[in-house]
């Protein structure tokens, strides 16, 4: 029941999650946190499968984190999203596949341009304006279809993401009390209180 | 529904008088669900070849890249380029690799094939998932639209097409293919190749 949003605007991507963590049909925690911050200027939000979440989000972290260690610079945003998207090819054809899907925004420092990747457990990538995972996919996609807009500012593509959400509370049947929004640009990865 | 039809995607090969053009749809999607409409699923080789991987998606990028490898490799061992028949060769042992549990894609390879007296020949092939090689004369259609593109490309093809008239050819046969799979479409990319060189063209179709 995961819902996962995400939006790139003018020089930021934002990316939404729920915040619940669910057992079966009991809400277990209201306050979880989907979306890790895998470097200074690249996120992610995961969802799917409880425990392989974190686990590979973890994986991706600590890798994204020896990368940097090793060469003294990050890795680019669509370098990051290939080095992923290969872990999870190689993973869905091994005897436990992880079941996770992605959403990857990033800021690339030096060309200055937002990016924002889709990635399913398949290991399936492609760069999108925008993208969600999960029930929210169903509603969110065609909301942004008519709303997005890829050189809106901020205050604008936060008003966008606030239709999504609303959207998902009135006609989705499990409505997710609350999210957590992070927003990437220049200035690195934030969150923001919505 | 089968895991070829997952992400939905066709693509279509045709010869022509010294020309060979390939075309593929743009769309990625999660069964009924579109998610993008700038999917590249033709990939070139060489200044020469192009190979269509239509399939699953995750497997269009995975086979991408393992032919950018192998193909690298050719060309630093070989001292040469490769030949779109050795590259075709190239594709079916890499499908046939996985044969008891193979890739899901249906490559679709076009280039202009060089020949003894120093000529070019358009060439064509097709393999299905595991790797068995069909050499065709004529066209080669592979994807969740290759019924339709077989009817409507059987219709309007003919021999010995000019590259402008090729080029409207596949760009007829494909557009009115995928417009009646629900699967495929959101717009196509279609490349026209000749000896000397390759036009790309962007084509804008039914969003719908």
């Amino acid at each position: 029941m995961d819902v996962s949003f995400a939006i790139t605007g003018k020089g930021y991507v934002i990316l939404a999650a729920d915040t619940t963590a669910a057992h079966s049909i009991l809400k277990v925690k209201l306050d979880e946190d989907k979306i890790k911050e895998l470097s200074p200027h690249l996120a992610m939000a995961y969802s799917g499968e409880p425990g392989d979440t974190v686990q590979f989000a973890e994986y991706v972290e600590r890798n994204i984190r020896l990368y940097q260690i090793r060469n003294l610079y990050p890795l680019r945003p669509a370098s990051a999203a290939s080095w992923i998207r290969r872990s999870l090819a190689d993973s869905l054809r091994s005897r436990k596949p992880y079941s996770v899907n992605l959403l990857l925004g990033g800021y690339d420092t030096n060309t200055h341009t937002p990016h924002l990747y889709w990635m399913d457990y398949l290991g399936t990538l492609t760069e999108v304006p925008f993208g969600a995972h999960g029930y929210g996919s169903y509603f969110a996609l065609s909301l942004l279809d008519r709303y997005h807009d890829p050189e809106a500012p901020l205050e604008e593509g936060l008003a966008v993401l606030r239709r999504c959400i609303d959207e998902v509370a009135k006609r989705l049947i499990v409505a997710q009390p609350k999210y957590k929004v992070k927003v990437i640009d220049k200035d690195g990865v934030r969150e923001i209180e919505f | 529904m089968s895991i070829m039809d997952y992400n939905g995607g066709s693509v279509i090969a045709m010869v022509g008088k010294d020309c060979v053009a390939i075309a593929s749809d743009l769309r990625l999607g999660v069964q009924s669900l579109s998610i993008a409409s700038d999917f590249q699923k033709i990939f070139p080789v060489t200044d020469r070849i192009f190979v269509g991987l239509p399939g699953l998606a995750t497997d269009v990028t995975t086979l991408h890249e393992q032919f950018r490898y192998r193909v690298n490799m050719y060309t630093i061992k070989e001292e040469r380029e490769i030949e779109p028949e050795a590259f075709t060769a190239l594709v079916s042992s890499t499908l046939y690799e996985k044969r008891f549990g193979p890739y899901f894609i249906e490559p679709v390879i076009a280039g202009m094939q060089k020949l003894p007296n120093g000529g070019y020949a358009p060439f064509i092939a097709g393999t299905d998932v595991i790797g068995c090689i069909n050499f065709a004369k004529d066209l080669i259609v592979a994807g969740t639209a290759s019924e339709k593109l077989f009817g409507v490309a059987e219709g309007l093809w003919e021999p010995d097409l000019e590259a402008d008239d090729l080029f409207e050819t596949i760009s007829q046969s494909l557009l009115n293919a995928v417009d009646r799979d629900a699967y495929s479409g959101w717009g196509a990319i279609v490349h026209v190749i000749t000896k000397d060189k390759v036009v790309t063209r962007t084509l804008k179709g039914r969003m719908d």
